[in-house]
C-alpha cells in the first residue's frame, strides 16, 4: 500500500461541479470589481466636479462679493451683494411659507389620513408634485401671478419655490411621523391629552430632528433652483429689498454671468457657484448629521 | 405620638383618591374644546390645499394650452415641425429628445447605482461606509445650475475628443450603431446632456437603493451564506428580488428627476428643433429646455399655446411613470403574496 | 407658543419688513434685445452713480422683450427687429432707436486669424442652409485664395432664442441668397435647418469658441471682447470691409430717419459700409399705465443721448447722430401721453 493514497480521478460530475464553483468564483470576482468600478465612477465625478468649482471659483472669492452689487460688463470692481441677498431673501421666505402647510399635510397624512380616500390622493398627488418639473411651476406662477400683476417680482419667485417645498416637506414629515412608535401617541391619549395636543408635543416633538432635517433638505434644494426665477422674479441688476420688484439671485445671475463673452462676468460667475455649491453641501452634510446623532 | 399624624391629615388633594371614589366620575376638564376641530380642520385642509394646487397647475396648463390642443388634437405628440414663422408646431423633437436624454440617464444611472449600492452594503469596510454613503448624497446636492455649467465648459471638449471621436472612428459604417455615433462630434447633443443627467440621477437612485439593502433581513443572506453562495449570488438572488419594490421605486424617483430636469440640459444639448437622424450625437431638443429658451419671447397665441402643450405632455409624462410604476409595485406585491 | 405660531409670527414680521423697503419711485424695468445688453448696463451704472435711480435692463432676447411689453410686464421693451409701423398703432406702441451696431460672423478654425477669412452673403446662407458642409467647399476656396481651410465640417451656431440679431442676420441672408429667402426667410425666430442654438449673443459666442471648426453670428462688442475670430464680407458696392464702429457708421450714413423709425440697415449702399449693420429699439406705449415709469425711463434715454456717446464709443457701438436724436426727442413729446392726456414730462 502506498503512503499517499493517489488521489482518484475525478468522476465527470465531479469534474462538471468544480467547473460550476470555479465559474460561480469567477463571476463573483468580476461582480465585485465592476462594483468597486462603479462606486470609483461616482465618486470620480464628484470629485471633478468639486474640484472644477473650487479651482475656477476660489479666485473671485473677496470681501467684495458681499459688499458689492453685479457690475455692469467689464467693470473693474463689482460683486454679488444683490443677487446673494436676493437668493437668502427668496429661498428664507418661501420655506417659512411651505413649510407650515407642508408639516400640516404631513400630519393629516400621518395622523388622519392613513386610511382614508383623502390621504391616497393626496399621498398620489404630492409625488407627482414632487417629481413636477420645476420650470413648469415656474410658469404656472408666470400666468397666475406675474402676468396677472403686471410685473415680475420677488414675490412671484418666492410662490414658485414654495411650490416646490411643499412637496418635500409633506414627504419626510409623512415618513418621520409614521416611524415614531404608537406607544408614545397611546400613553399620551391615555393621560387624557387631546388629538391636536399629542400631535403637537408629543408625536412632532419627537420627530422634531427629522422634520428640522426635511426643512433643511428642501432649503437646500430650493437654495439652487434657477429654472423656476427664471420667468417670476426675473433679475435686477442693482439692489432691492421689495418683494414687488424684480428681484436678482445667485443662480439666475450665475446662469446669464456664465454664458457672457466678459471675464469680469464669468469670474463673478463661477464664484456664485463656488458659493452655492459649498453653502447647500454644508447644509446638507450638517442636516444629515444632525439627522443621524438624533435618530 | 403626636409626630405621628394619621396619613389621612396629609392627604390633602391626593384625598380626592378616597373622596371622589364612590362619587360622580371627576369633571371632564378640556383646555379648548375648539381646538381639536380647528386643528383638524387645518390639518385636513392642508391636504386639500396639496390637492388644490395640482388641480390649479394642471387646470393652469390645459386653458393655457388649449388653443393648440384645438388646433391639433393628438397629432402634435408626433409631428415634428416647429416653424414659429410660418406658426406650425409640433412636439415630436421635444418629447424625443425628454424621453431618449432620460433613457440613456438610466441605461448608464442603474447599473453605476446598483454597483455602489453593492459596495457599500457589502463591500465596504464600516470605516468607509458613512462618508462614501454621504459623498454620494452629496452629488445630488449639487445644484443643477453648476452642472450645466460644469457639462458646457469642462466636460463637452473632454466627451468630445475622448469618447465621440473615438467612437465615431470605431463604428464607422457599422450598419446600426454607426448611424448612431454619425453626428458632429462636438460634445453637446443628447449624448452629452443623458451623461449628465446619468450623474445627476446616479445618488437618488443609489441611496434608496443602498437604504432597502441595508434593511433586508439578516437572516435571509445568513441562510445563503450557508449554502455556500457568493457574494454576488446573494445579493443577485436573495437581495435584490426581496427589495424589487424599493430598488423600483428608487428607479423611478430618478427618472422622474430625469424627466423633470431644466438647467443642465439646457447647456448641452443644442436647442435643436428637428429631427434628422437618429444619431446621439445630433443637437436635440427636449421639452424643459424649450420651455426655458422660447416661453419669455413666445407670443400669446399658438406659439405660447403650443409651449405650454408640451409642458402639460411633461407633466403627463411624469403622471404615467408614477402611475405604472405604483402599479407595478403592486403586482410585484401580489406576486410575493401569493408566493409566501 | 407651538412652532405653528412661532413660525407664522415670523413669517408675517419678515413679510412685512421686507415690504416696508419702499418703491423708489425711480425704478424702472426694462426687458429685451441682447445686442445692446452690454451698453444699456454700462450707462444704468452709470446713470445710478450720477442720480441714484435704477433702471433695470435684462437681456433675455429681442422676441421676449416685444412679448413682455405686449404683456405689460416691464416698463420698456428692447428689439433689434423695428416693428412695422402698422403693428405699432395695433399695439399702441411707439419704438425709437437708441444705439446702432453690427453683426459679425465668427469662426473658429484652426490656423484662420482675424480678418482673414472672406464670405459674402451667398455663401453665409448657403452654410447655413446646409448646402455648404466643408470648410474646404470650393465656393469658399475661391473666396479665399491662399488661405488654408481644413477639410473639417462646418459646425453652425444660431440662436436658439428669440432674437433681433437673428432678424438682422436672416434680412441680410434674405437679401443675398434666394434659396434662403425661399426656404427660411427673415425673422427674430426662424425655422433654421441647421445649426446648434445658443441662447443670448452670450451663448452664441460661447458655443463658437468651444466647438472647433464652427461658425456663429454675434453683434460686434461680443466678438471683440473676446477675441474671437471674425471674417470679413462682400457689402453692396463689392468691397471686403472689416467690422469696426467707422464702417457701422458708414452703413447708417444713408437711413432717413424723418419719416419714420423703422429702418434695416443691412446692405446699405457706401464703400467701406458694413453689411449686417443695424439699429436697435425701445419700444414703449403710447398711453403708458404707469406714465410715471416710461418718464423716468425716457429721462434715462435722454441722459444718455446727452452723457453716452463716449461710452458707447468704447464698446464699438455707434451713437445717433445728434440730429436724429433731436427727432427722436420730438417723437416722445409728440407720441407719448400721461394719463390726462397731456405729453409726457420727461424733462
Amino acid at each position: 500500500m502506498s503512503a499517499v493514497p493517489a488521489a482518484a480521478p475525478m468522476s465527470a460530475a465531479e469534474q462538471s461541479r468544480r467547473r460550476l464553483h470555479l465559474r460561480r468564483k469567477r463571476t463573483n470576482v468580476v461582480a465585485l470589481t465592476l462594483a468597486l468600478a462603479a462606486m470609483a465612477f461616482g465618486i470620480f465625478w464628484l470629485v471633478w466636479i468639486l474640484v472644477e468649482t473650487v479651482r475656477l471659483g476660489i479666485g473671485g472669492l473677496s470681501l467684495s462679493l458681499i459688499t458689492e452689487m453685479t457690475p455692469p460688463p467689464l467693470a473693474e470692481t463689482g460683486g454679488l451683494a444683490n443677487a446673494i441677498f436676493g437668493s437668502l431673501a427668496m429661498v428664507t421666505l418661501a420655506t417659512l411659507l411651505g413649510t407650515p402647510i407642508g408639516i400640516l399635510a404631513g400630519i393629516y397624512l400621518a395622523e388622519y389620513g392613513q386610511r382614508s380616500w383623502l390621504g391616497s390622493a393626496t399621498r398620489f398627488i404630492n409625488d407627482i408634485l414632487l417629481s413636477a418639473p420645476s420650470i413648469v411651476i415656474g410658469l404656472f406662477i408666470y400666468t397666475v401671478v406675474v402676468a396677472r400683476s403686471g410685473t415680475f417680482s420677488g414675490a412671484a419667485g418666492v410662490l414658485a419655490l414654495a411650490l416646490i417645498v411643499i412637496p418635500v416637506v409633506i414627504r419626510t414629515t409623512e415618513n418621520i411621523l409614521a416611524l415614531i412608535p404608537n406607544a408614545l401617541r397611546e400613553a399620551a391619549y391615555a393621560l387624557g391629552t387631546p388629538k391636536w395636543r399629542v400631535i403637537l408635543t408629543v408625536t412632532l416633538r419627537a420627530a422634531r430632528a427629522g422634520v428640522i432635517t426635511g426643512v433643511l433638505l428642501a432649503f437646500a434644494r430650493i437654495a439652487g433652483e434657477t429654472a423656476p426665477l427664471l420667468f417670476t422674479a426675473l433679475s435686477n441688476q442693482f439692489w432691492t429689498s421689495d418683494l414687488t420688484q424684480p428681484m436678482a439671485s445667485l443662480p439666475v445671475t450665475i446662469f446669464k454671468f456664465a454664458m457672457s463673452p466678459y471675464e469680469n462676468w464669468q469670474k463673478l460667475a463661477w464664484a456664485g457657484v463656488f458659493l452655492i455649491t459649498v453653502g447647500v453641501l454644508i447644509l446638507n452634510v450638517v442636516a444629515r448629521t444632525f439627522f443621524r446623532n438624533r435618530i | 405620638m403626636s409626630a405621628i399624624v394619621p396619613a389621612q391629615a396629609h392627604l390633602g388633594n391626593e384625598g380626592t383618591l378616597r373622596a371622589g371614589m364612590n362619587d360622580r366620575p371627576p369633571a371632564a376638564r378640556r383646555a379648548a374644546p375648539w381646538a381639536d376641530a380647528l386643528f383638524s380642520t387645518l390639518a385636513h385642509g392642508a391636504a386639500w390645499l396639496t390637492l388644490a394646487l395640482l388641480a390649479g397647475i394642471l387646470v393652469s396648463l390645459v386653458i393655457g394650452a388649449a388653443p393648440a390642443i384645438r388646433e391639433y388634437g393628438l397629432n402634435f405628440l408626433w409631428t415634428s415641425e416647429w416653424d414659429p414663422v410660418q406658426n406650425r408646431y409640433g412636439g415630436l423633437v421635444m418629447i424625443y429628445g425628454t424621453l431618449m436624454t432620460s433613457l440613456i440617464a438610466l441605461v448608464i444611472a442603474v447599473p453605476v447605482s446598483f454597483g455602489i449600492a453593492l459596495f457599500l452594503t457589502e463591500l465596504s469596510p464600516l470605516w468607509l461606509k458613512r462618508p462614501l454613503g454621504t459623498a454620494i448624497e452629496l452629488l445630488a446636492a449639487v445644484p443643477s445650475i453648476v452642472y450645466g455649467m460644469w457639462g458646457l465648459l469642462v466636460f463637452s471638449p473632454i466627451l468630445s475628443r475622448f469618447v465621440q471621436q473615438p467612437l465615431q472612428h470605431v463604428f464607422e459604417g457599422v450598419p446600426l450603431l454607426g448611424s448612431l455615433f454619425s453626428g458632429p462630434p462636438v460634445g453637446i447633443g443628447l449624448l452629452s446632456a443623458g451623461i449628465i443627467l446619468a450623474i445627476m440621477v446616479i445618488p437618488f437612485i443609489a441611496s434608496v437603493m443602498r437604504d432597502v439593502f441595508d434593511v433586508t433581513p439578516p437572516m435571509l443572506k445568513e441562510s445563503a451564506y450557508a449554502l455556500g453562495s457568493t457574494t454576488w449570488e446573494v445579493v443577485w438572488r436573495v437581495v435584490l428580488p426581496y427589495t424589487k419594490t424599493g430598488v423600483v421605486g428608487g428607479i423611478m424617483l430618478g427618472l422622474g428627476r430625469a424627466l423633470g430636469e431644466t438647467m443642465a440640459v439646457t447647456f448641452v444639448i443644442g436647442n435643436f428643433n428637428q429631427l434628422h437622424s437618429i444619431s446621439l450625437f445630433e443637437a436635440a431638443n427636449s421639452i424643459t429646455s424649450a420651455l426655458a429658451n422660447e416661453f419669455g419671447e413666445a407670443a400669446a397665441g399658438l406659439h405660447q399655446a403650443s409651449l405650454i402643450y408640451l409642458g402639460l405632455v411633461l407633466f403627463v409624462i411624469t403622471f404615467v411613470v408614477l402611475a405604472s410604476s405604483k402599479l407595478l409595485l403592486q403586482q410585484l406585491k401580489k406576486r410575493e403574496g401569493a408566493v409566501a | 407658543m407651538t412652532k405653528l405660531q412661532v413660525l407664522a409670527r415670523a413669517s408675517a414680521a419678515i413679510a412685512l419688513t421686507a415690504g416696508a423697503f419702499s418703491v423708489s419711485a425711480q425704478d424702472m424695468t426694462g426687458a429685451g434685445a441682447t445686442f445692446p445688453a452690454p451698453i444699456y448696463a454700462k450707462w444704468a451704472d452709470a446713470y445710478n452713480k450720477a442720480t441714484g435711480a435704477r433702471l433695470n435692463y435684462q437681456s433675455v432676447g429681442s422676441g421676449a422683450g416685444i412679448q413682455q411689453i405686449r404683456a405689460k410686464t416691464v416698463d420698456f421693451g428692447a428689439s433689434d427687429m423695428p416693428l412695422a409701423d402698422d403693428v405699432l398703432a395695433k399695439d399702441g406702441l411707439m419704438q425709437f432707436p437708441t444705439v446702432i451696431g453690427g453683426v459679425v460672423p465668427v469662426v473658429n478654425i484652426k490656423g484662420i486669424a482675424p480678418g482673414q477669412l472672406k464670405l459674402t452673403g451667398q455663401v453665409l446662407g448657403d452654410i447655413y442652409l446646409g448646402k455648404i458642409t466643408k470648410w474646404n467647399d470650393p465656393a469658399l476656396t475661391a473666396l479665399n485664395p491662399g488661405v488654408a481651410l481644413p477639410a473639417e465640417a462646418i459646425s453652425p451656431v444660431r440662436r436658439a432664442d428669440g432674437s433681433g440679431t437673428s432678424f438682422i442676420f436672416t434680412n441680410y441672408l434674405s437679401k443675398n441668397n434666394a434659396d434662403w429667402k425661399a426656404k427660411v426667410g427673415e425673422g427674430t425666430a426662424v425655422n433654421w435647418p441647421t445649426g446648434a442654438g445658443g441662447k443670448g449673443n452670450e451663448g452664441v459666442a460661447a458655443f463658437v469658441q468651444r466647438l472647433p471648426s464652427s461658425i456663429g453670428y454675434v453683434e460686434y462688442a461680443y466678438a471683440k471682447q473676446n477675441k474671437m475670430t471674425y471674417a470679413l464680407l462682400k457689402n453692396r458696392d463689392g468691397n471686403f470691409v472689416p467690422p469696426d464702429a467707422d464702417n457701422f457708421k458708414a452703413a447708417a450714413a444713408g437711413a432717413d430717419w424723418s419719416k419714420t423709425f423703422y429702418q434695416v440697415l443691412t446692405d446699405q449702399p457706401g464703400k467701406d459700409a458694413w453689411p449686417i449693420s443695424g439699429a436697435t429699439f425701445i419700444l414703449v406705449y403710447k398711453a403708458p399705465e404707469k406714465p410715471v415709469n416710461v418718464a423716468n425711463a425716457l429721462k434715462f434715454f435722454d441722459w444718455a443721448y446727452a452723457n453716452g456717446d463716449k461710452m458707447a464709443d468704447e464698446l464699438e457701438y455707434v451713437p445717433l447722430p445728434a440730429a436724429v436724436k433731436d427727432l427722436v426727442r420730438k417723437s416722445w413729446g409728440t407720441n407719448i401721453k400721461d394719463s390726462a392726456g397731456h405729453a409726457i414730462a420727461w424733462k
